[in-house]
């Protein structure tokens, strides 16, 4: 009886007691939030265009951090550094597309996810090679992001000024990818192909700079979220790890879904957060590994397809 | 002109029924297991057995497992790490609780626990499919990296956080711990896989085997035609965990012999995932071709600079061995996207037409 107490009434009792504290988790695994959705969108954006599952977003992301880091630390400003580490993932997308993808056409999603997971191996080594191994700072100030923190509530409540700018950024994000993915002839065209790239063919829409552009795009969020991710801790190839975090974004969300991928990252790392705090004690800290993946497990026994999936239909 | 099947008649039921039906295969497999029973122990020094022999055994086994699960049953899973950790440390608090008992009966039960574990993590099969799945077989991998990492009951509370392999013997011979020879954990490595390989041989051209062919090319048309679906996922599932508990038990009691949770990471799961896809979905001498392939790459990039006398530091070589190992999978997968079971398969057609083209 005491053990149900502690698990199912004590937690809500620790929150309505001290609600600024409830506010601040909340506000935290909102932040956490943002940037799984920025991760699940890269994938999103990729599966719908290409049918790809890009096990490679997650070190796309550290691959763009460490090459903006590693510009500047080699005597290059900022404001040089940051277009080049753009053009940097331009040549990255076109060369995954032309020496991955295109030979990869047809083949069966298995094969085209373990050549992704093929140019994780290559990116590691490579970034490895080139910048070294050793975690980096992310040049924050120059950058002109700001840092330090605001508070509320006499100092109960802090709230982070790179947080704050991170869901500004990443909302600005967002609203270009709509208008872009709305109102621009690429975008229409990259609807279509996501839609039915057969048929998009067919109207001449041409599939192989679609799917540059498409990695392009991926390539630019995943700058955003290394940025972001590096201001908050450093840039390393740990980093990497926060790919497997944004994995039950998408199964909450859906593999197609823009919307989704949002909606699911801010599920997930809200509930990840609250799951921790008040929860993760009694059985021994750090679920936030996991705690994701089984929030999304159960959801999926419910809703094969995810919050915003499309209807799995099957014809025999 | 040595290959050909033309005059092996078959004139009974059982000749017709053999595991290998071609006489030359039969003898081919004859001599690979007689080879490594007989004479690779006497040949092969302690670095061979050691580093290469050993893990390409469990390796194999590994892969053999999710073989059986991805390219027989066609259910992705990327738990296979967190299976091989359920068996490895089942296999430990077995061996500490019943210390009297024969370990190889041990290694061989600590591969149930894993099964019951890949039951339960098998469930969402029914509902879900292809990516979502994999991704839910994550939820597998993470839960026990985590578990076996925080509740201390299941390191016996030791201090390091490892688990160390204490010495048992195998009638009077130690075949695990720090005093077994590596040639004693080399056979018993060889006769877990052997056995185990050979079930599987003829667990997928059985019932169970054509039921999980049938679900994998097309689940709904399997299911109208009258296998049912679940159970044989479930079952899928069970079995190649075992596998996987099996070999996360002899990678720690006869490889590493003291091991923390980390070894079986995700990186685990995934090196599997390229053993099965390199060698060959749905095909059990490819579990084996791709293990050889994983275990021997790294090793032959890190040496082949030493060998050719070329001066580089152990850290770029690292970072080569990624890159190259990156690009080698792509490279594969565009050459070859059956893997290297299929490159046998198809030499095998020109040495049966040999010397005319088809």
């Amino acid at each position: 009886m005491e053990i149900l107490t502690t698990i199912f009434i004590q937690p809500f009792f620790d929150m309505a007691a001290d609600p600024i504290l409830f506010l601040q988790v909340i506000w935290e695994g909102f932040v956490t939030g943002i940037l799984y959705s920025l991760i699940a969108l890269g994938f999103v954006l990729i599966f719908k265009a290409s049918g790809v599952f890009n096990f490679a977003q997650g070190i796309m992301v550290v691959f763009a951090a460490l090459t903006l880091v590693g510009l500047h630390e080699n005597g290059i400003p900022a404001y040089i550094a940051l277009p080049i580490t753009i053009l940097v993932m331009y040549a990255l997308a076109f060369s995954v597309e032309r020496l991955v993808l295109r030979p990869l056409v047809n083949q069966p999603d298995i094969i085209l996810f373990m050549a992704t997971i093929g140019v994780t191996f290559f990116l590691i080594g490579f970034g490895e090679f080139i910048f070294g191994g050793e975690p980096k700072m992310m040049i924050t100030e120059e950058l002109l992001l700001p840092y330090g923190s605001i508070t509320f509530f006499d100092d109960m409540l802090i709230l982070q000024e790179i947080d704050i700018a991170a869901s500004g950024i990443a909302a600005l994000a967002l609203i270009f990818l709509a208008l872009f993915l709305g109102k621009t002839k690429i975008g229409i065209a990259l609807r279509a192909v996501a839609d039915d790239n057969q048929a998009a063919l067919s109207v001449g829409v041409s599939l192989n700079t679609i799917w540059v552009l498409v990695w392009f795009i991926s390539g630019i969020i995943a700058l955003i979220t290394g940025i972001m991710w590096g201001a908050k801790s450093d840039v390393s190839f740990a980093l990497s790890i926060i790919a497997f975090k944004a994995l039950p974004v998408l199964i909450l969300g859906g593999f197609t879904s823009v919307q989704g991928a949002i909606v699911g990252g801010l599920i997930i790392g809200i509930g990840e957060k609250i799951g921790e705090f008040y929860w993760g004690d009694l059985v021994g800290g750090s679920i936030e590994s996991w705690l994701a993946y089984m929030i999304a497990l159960v959801f999926l026994l419910f809703r094969p397809q995810g919050l915003f999936g499309e209807k799995i239909i099957e014809r025999v | 002109m040595l290959y050909r099947e033309a005059g092996q008649f078959k004139t009974t039921y059982i000749r017709d029924q053999e595991l290998f039906p071609v006489k030359q295969d039969r003898w081919g497999i004859f001599v690979i297991i007689g080879f490594s029973f007989i004479i690779v122990p006497l040949i092969a020094n302690d670095y061979w057995l050691q580093a290469i022999l050993i893990p390409f055994l469990i390796y194999s086994l590994s892969a053999l497992g999710l073989n059986l699960l991805t390219g027989y049953a066609g259910q992705l899973s990327l738990g296979t790490g967190g299976f091989m950790a359920v068996g490895a440390y089942a296999c430990y608090k077995l061996v500490t609780v019943f210390p009297e008992t024969n370990v190889i009966i041990l290694i061989l039960i600590s591969g149930l626990f894993s099964a019951g574990i890949g039951l339960i993590f098998g469930i969402p099969s029914l509902r879900i499919k292809g990516f979502y799945l994999a991704v839910a077989t994550l939820a597998a991998q993470f839960f026990f990296e985590w578990l076996f990492g925080r509740v201390q009951w299941f390191y016996n509370y030791n201090n390091s956080g490892a688990i160390e392999v204490p010495v048992r013997n195998f009638f009077d011979i130690a075949v695990t711990g720090p005093t077994a020879t590596t040639q004693a954990r080399y056979m018993v490595v060889l006769c877990i896989v052997t056995v185990l390989a050979l079930v599987a041989v003829n667990l997928v051209r059985g019932r169970i085997g054509r039921a999980w062919m049938a679900i994998r090319d097309m689940d709904i048309a399997a299911e109208l035609i009258g296998i049912r679906p679940f159970p044989t996922k479930l079952i899928a599932f069970a079995i190649s965990s075992y596998y996987a508990g099996v070999a996360g038990a002899l990678f720690v009691f006869t490889y590493l012999g003291s091991a923390e949770v980390e070894v079986f990471d995700i990186n685990m799961s995934f090196e599997i995932l390229f053993m099965v896809i390199i060698g060959g979905l749905g095909s059990i001498s490819g579990a084996f071709l791709g293990a050889a392939f994983i275990v021997l790459i790294p090793i032959l990039i890190t040496n082949l600079p030493l060998i050719l006398g070329i001066p580089i530091n152990s850290a770029t070589v690292e970072h080569f061995n990624f890159m190259i190992l990156g690009a080698l999978i792509v490279l594969f997968l565009i050459f070859e996207p059956h893997g290297l079971a299929k490159i046998w398969s198809i030499v095998r057609e020109k040495l049966r037409a040999w010397p005319f083209p088809y």
